[in-house]
């Protein structure tokens, strides 16, 4: 990147302009193809229909930047969201307390999954395989494959919307920006967030400079999990039911959110801020191709492309390094 | 942690202490350190006294560097024992070292390549904002850092243009001069420097030499690793000459021809050949 771009601060957060310059390019397209596109409603909707993939993208960027990765969270998210609304509907606990326990559930699979990497020093890739399929397993038999529904309004609450003009926003979308925000802060303002980058980027020097990497990596995922049971509750707002087949798609989803941000896979580079672009960039495509009548078959061809392209770069980019 | 490290790196801290020259300050006896099969450090003695920059030689695999990593806690010995002034130290982590006062500067440098030359100057010791901002959230205070950080490189006389910039867009000559800086920055009993020297050129190898030389003056010990004889030479109080895992001789440069100096370090004189005076 040339100094000059570097002065930007929008550029210099995001860490590359590809991302950028991407969702841009994306956006003039689909606008020159459907004129219903480029309208304030649209992008409101395009907002709510990432907005799980991108808070997910949260934890799992987290976890990326210490040069791991997480295949669990999808199912883990799943697992929260069945249990929120399982626990509201049928032992009528408060949606509050429901909410809760979910939070308490994801976060608790974040340090199982950090404990394993750190105490036992499996690599991320099979402990999170593991919990993959655990999470999966634990919510088909507590759910008994039934979708929980006749929810609670408490807990679709996120799904309502507020109107900024003529366009309706919903609260989960801006529940999203807020956890974008923090997230945001914590890795760029706080000791713990410098010291995941340096986890991620030389976890020898950073374990040298004293800093604790096996607190920092434990409290990575962990975070991470509870972003996880973020996720559910919008998941959960956003569909009106508790859907143990839920996380599915959005499992590899969040992983191409992240790549197409611009955080790399080997670690210690990328933003979150990033990530929100990937996601966002996910969606437009999405968003535009069905606008532009194209059947959903092609719009994963066109994500997996953008993906494979997107790790190129990476690769590219490390190599001149 | 914090209030710990709250030290100001732009006007070097003065040492803890100034005990009387030559008295023992950081020693080992009997150290083994085993890697599987690989026995590193095979019953190695050491002493440095206060006040002297004492030089560590020997053959490429000798074990010098398994040595200081065990006096920096970056490893935990097998067996023996480390002293501080004196008495008995159990090192379980660099953290444990640091915190004595002990820095280190490793040969494979340490350092962070995709962050700044600020954050890599106070890694693991972040300045953090005063009031609750910092002991509740543990903001940054990065004005300060960029300030603390530049001042101290231009006390040293590193020429870098940004602290923003990322040590990986550094020369390895001046991302050496980072690892020093930030050793120098916040040592407060002993400076260890693993080949500090080794990737620089002649202009940048006087300047680290010079910069070794203002560390010992201002009353800190230091421990330096080195393969180049002549800045041994040139540098050293003391040269404790390491073969096959531990401590063969401890030579004074003064009556030593860097020759036997050499010869003793690969076997070829006999530690029992060399003249009583040589010794140190
Ligand atoms: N982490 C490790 N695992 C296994 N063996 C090791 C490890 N670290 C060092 N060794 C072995 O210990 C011996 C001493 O290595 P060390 O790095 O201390 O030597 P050195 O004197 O610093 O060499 P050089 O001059 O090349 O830096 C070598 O045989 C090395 O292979
Ligand atoms: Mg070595």
């Amino acid at each position: 990147m040339t100094p000059f771009l570097e002065r930007f601060p929008l550029v210099r957060h995001i860490g590359t302009l590809g991302p950028l310059i991407a969702l841009l390019g994306a956006c003039l397209f689909f606008a020159s193809q459907s004129p219903r596109f480029l309208s304030g409603q649209n992008f409101s909707l395009i907002l709510q229909q990432v907005m799980v993939v991108g808070v997910l993208g949260i934890g799992q960027t987290l976890i990326i930047l210490t040069a791991g990765i997480d295949l669990s969270c999808g199912m883990v998210m799943a697992l929260g969201a069945v249990l929120m609304s399982k626990l509201a509907v049928d032992t009528g606990i408060s949606v509050p307390l429901a909410i809760l326990c979910g939070l308490a559930a994801t976060t608790l699979f974040g340090v199982i999954n950090g404990l394993l990497v750190t105490k036992v020093n499996l690599p991320p890739f099979i402990v999170t395989l593991g919990t993959l399929n655990i999470a999966f397993a634990i919510n088909q038999i507590y759910s008994g494959a039934q979708t929980v529904t006749d929810l609670p309004d408490g807990l679709t609450a996120l799904g309502n919307t507020f109107s900024l003009g003529d366009v309706a926003i919903s609260y989960g979308s801006i529940l999203m920006l807020l956890a974008y925000a923090a997230s945001w802060f914590l890795l760029r303002e706080t000791a713990p967030g410098r010291h995941a980058y340096a986890v991620g980027n030389n976890p020898e020097a950073a374990r040298l400079t004293g800093i604790a990497t096996k607190r920092v990596l434990l409290f990575v995922y962990g975070l991470a999990g509870l972003s996880y049971g973020v996720a559910a509750m919008l998941s959960v707002a956003r569909t009106g039911v508790g859907d143990p087949q839920a996380g599915q798609t959005e499992n590899l989803d969040t992983i191409t959110a992240v790549v197409l941000g611009g955080t790399s896979l080997f670690g210690g580079r990328g933003s979150v801020l990033g990530t929100l672009v990937g996601a966002v960039i996910v969606g437009v495509f999405r968003n535009g191709l069905t606008l532009m009548g194209v059947s959903s078959v092609y719009q994963i061809l066109i994500t997996g492309i953008l993906v494979i392209l997107a790790v190129t770069a990476d690769q590219v980019s490390r190599k001149g390094r | 942690m914090n209030a710990e490290f709250d030290n100001n790196p732009g006007h070097m801290p003065p040492p803890d202490h100034l005990p009387p020259p030559g008295s023992p300050v950081l020693q080992a006896r009997g150290l083994v350190k085993r890697y599987g099969r690989v026995t590193a450090i095979d019953g190695a003695d050491f002493d440095l006294r206060s006040g002297e920059i004492l030089a560590v030689i020997g053959d490429n695999g000798a074990g010098k560097s398994s040595l200081i990593k065990a006096l920096s806690g970056a490893v935990v010995p097998d067996e023996g024992e480390i002293l501080l002034d004196g008495k008995p130290v159990a090192f379980r982590s660099p953290m444990d070292a640091r915190k004595a006062g002990i820095e280190t500067v490793y040969q494979d440098l340490a350092v962070a390549p995709a962050m700044t030359i600020a954050e890599n100057l106070f890694l693991g010791r972040e300045l953090l904002r005063p009031g609750m901002l910092g002991t509740l959230l543990r903001c940054l205070d990065k004005p300060r850092m960029l300030a603390e950080a530049t001042a101290h490189m231009q006390s040293l006389k590193i020429g870098i243009r940004s602290m923003k910039q990322a040590v990986e867009t550094l020369s390895g000559g001046q991302r050496q001069g980072v690892a020093v800086a930030r050793s120098a920055a916040f040592a407060r009993h002993v400076v260890i420097m693993d080949e500090p020297t080794a990737a620089l050129g002649v202009k940048e190898g006087n300047m680290v030499l010079e910069l070794i030389r203002r560390v010992r003056d201002r009353g800190l010990p230091v421990i330096l690793i080195s393969h180049n004889m002549p800045h041994v030479f040139e540098i050293a109080d003391r040269i404790h000459v390491h073969r096959m895992g531990k401590r063969a001789a401890v030579l004074n440069p003064r009556r030593i021809s860097m020759n036997d100096a050499v010869a003793v370090m690969t076997g070829a004189l006999a530690v029992e050949d060399i003249p009583p005076e040589c010794h140190a």
